[in-house]
């Protein structure tokens, strides 16, 4: 495991004791504190990366602050969500993005389309 | 009474607010965010809030009193979890059009938001800079900024051995709060050599004296860092990570005066993570769309009262340059005050200038050398969005006459975060190649947002 949520009882910082929470990624169920991103808790236990890059590339968090679009997946049946901006909540299910990863949406050819304007 | 709309809730647009209530203007903040502070006071959730937070952050209690006032006062709403998408120049009276989408992000229904006041603050801020190097894609790299805002706002240590890796003060934030979350961090290497560093901040170091607050936050790192004995090495840098599937290794390597790596000197140093950033890029996008002019090196032209080219809108904060929380406090507290039409005291300006002396230091002491694209390869992934190698940039035929042949030839700048990540970098690129062709940017995003067709088409 490299990156991990630091434990509250060790936390000099003092936050309170967890309430755990439990959210899906491609079925595989991780567990965080109510009030974490989705991106929070899949790095707070361990997970580093879910989308597969056009080139076949591993992404995961890269800016953390919804700039750069690395960590977008689907939740809850919607597309191209940045996991990084999006509250964590008990049961989301969150399904991976990338070359052949189910869709709602396809253009033609074999890349995904986004939700996203091209401008 | 005049209404004013803050766009960012930093601590530009926070200080921004709070002075056009004491103005007497009916004032609405807003932010992409579902907090309030930005990412200097990127924080945990009001239900996980923890007792002694206040030791992640600088400026935690000034911040505290401006979020409880602008919460409390009868003029003011804050609007968070609204995402600003566009903006339209206005001609009947109001500053700009703004339409913004209100809700959870990503959400398939947000919630339409229009707004047209007669007075616009922008305070969009800032994201790292980070250069590229062979490998900066592998998962396990980060930005300084997502090292940061992970740490502070969900207490993840984004590894066990981190190495930081960059340019700027920044480094330095960016090394304790990992500390603060249990991470072990293995070294800062910050590309700026010791002569840049004592030019930018030994030359006239009695000026230095009335910074006294960015004094004690440097020497807060600076005591921490010797606590835990972390090696700072100047003149160094990231020149590539390597490892299968993640992050393993990291090579540095000593830099000339221009960033060049110098022959022979790299090691190889194990990690799990490495947090990079060079500097910081103004979030243009709202400000270009609104009409304002933009300086020839990149940032919103103001006058001495905050007010852009456009007018009734004001722009501060990192958006007019590059200088740090103080800097753009004082000067969100200017255009605040200006834009609901009260008096700026003489102290206010006095104050921006001692700041805006203290950014000169930082962008002569750090700023980005050109000798950096040195340490590219041919495959060394320039856009992570279309996976666009830095070969494919300087070899596609037409690629270097334009930005647009370039976008339309390679697809670099073309993918989800249409080129914030990658633009400045491929500007650069092709700069330095003969024949570039006209002076476009990869600021101009009239979208500012992701917007779903659906609600597109309800607008």
């Amino acid at each position: 495991m490299v990156s991990r949520r630091m434990p509250p009882a060790a936390d000099p910082t003092r936050p309170p004791s967890d309430v755990p929470i439990t959210i899906t990624l491609d079925g595989t169920p991780y567990t965080g504190t109510a009030g974490q991103t989705l991106a929070g808790v899949l790095l707070g236990a361990g997970r580093l990366s879910w989308r597969t890059s056009p080139g076949g590339a591993s992404r995961g968090v890269f800016c953390g602050i919804g700039v750069c679009f690395d960590c977008i997946a689907t939740v809850n049946d919607a597309c191209d969500v940045r996991l990084c901006q999006r509250r964590a909540v008990d049961g989301d299910r969150v399904v991976s993005q990338g070359l052949d990863a189910p869709l709602p949406l396809r253009s033609a050819g074999t890349r995904p389309a986004h939700g996203v304007a091209d401008v | 009474m005049s209404d004013v709309l803050v766009i960012g809730a930093g601590p530009a647009g926070l200080h921004a607010a709070s002075r056009a209530l004491d103005a007497g203007a009916e004032v609405t903040v807003l932010d992409a965010h579902d907090l309030v502070g930005g990412q200097f006071w990127r924080h945990l959730p009001d239900d996980r809030a923890a007792a002694d937070e206040a030791q992640l952050h600088h400026g935690w209690k000034s911040f505290q009193q401006l979020r409880v006032r602008l919460e409390e006062h009868p003029r003011c709403r804050v609007l968070t979890g609204t995402e600003v998408w566009a903006i339209e120049p206005e001609e009947h009276g109001a500053a700009a059009r703004v339409h913004a989408l209100s809700g959870p992000s990503g959400a398939l229904r947000r919630e339409e938001v229009l707004l047209t006041p007669e007075r616009l603050v922008l305070a969009t801020g800032a994201h790292d800079r980070v250069l590229p190097f062979p490998g900066w894609d592998l998962p396990g790299v980060f930005s300084a900024g997502a090292a940061q805002a992970l740490a502070k706002a969900e207490r993840v240590a984004v590894g066990e051995r981190v190495l930081v890796a960059g340019a700027g003060p920044f480094l330095l934030a960016t090394a304790a709060s990992l500390i603060a979350t249990g991470a072990t961090v293995v070294g800062v290497h910050e590309a700026a050599g010791p002569s840049a560093l004592c030019r930018g901040w030994l030359s006239r170091p009695w000026e230095l004296a009335s910074s006294a607050r960015k004094l004690t936050e440097l020497a807060a790192y600076v005591t921490g860092h010797l606590r835990h004995r972390i090696p700072y090495v100047a003149g160094s840098a990231v020149i590539a990570a390597e490892g299968n599937g993640r992050v393993e290794s990291v090579r540095v390597t000593r830099l000339d005066r221009d960033w060049r790596p110098v022959a022979r000197t790299e090691r190889d140093i194990a990690v799990d993570a490495v947090a990079v950033s060079h500097g910081f890029t103004p979030r243009l996008e709202l400000a270009i769309a609104a009409g304002c002019a933009i300086t020839a090196d990149r940032f919103v032209a103001v006058d001495a009262r905050q007010a852009t080219t456009v007018p009734g809108v004001y722009a501060a904060g990192e958006l007019t340059g590059i200088g740090g929380m103080a800097l753009s406090a004082v000067e969100g507290a200017i255009a605040g005050l200006e834009a609901a039409g009260g008096v700026i005291p003489r102290q206010l300006l006095a104050e921006r200038a001692r700041q805006r002396a203290f950014a000169i230091r930082l962008e002569r002491a750090h700023g980005i050398r050109p000798g950096w694209t040195d340490w590219l390869c041919d495959d060394t992934t320039i856009c992570r969005c279309e996976d666009v190698p830095f070969g494919a940039l300087s070899l596609t035929e037409g690629a270097t006459q334009s930005l647009r042949a370039a976008k339309l030839s390679t697809r670099a700048g073309l993918g989800s975060c249409q080129g914030r990540t990658c633009g400045r970098t491929v500007e650069e690129i092709l700069r330095q190649s003969p024949g570039l062709l006209g002076t476009t940017t990869t600021d101009q995003r009239p979208i500012a947002a992701p917007v779903r067709l659906g609600e597109f088409a309800r607008e």
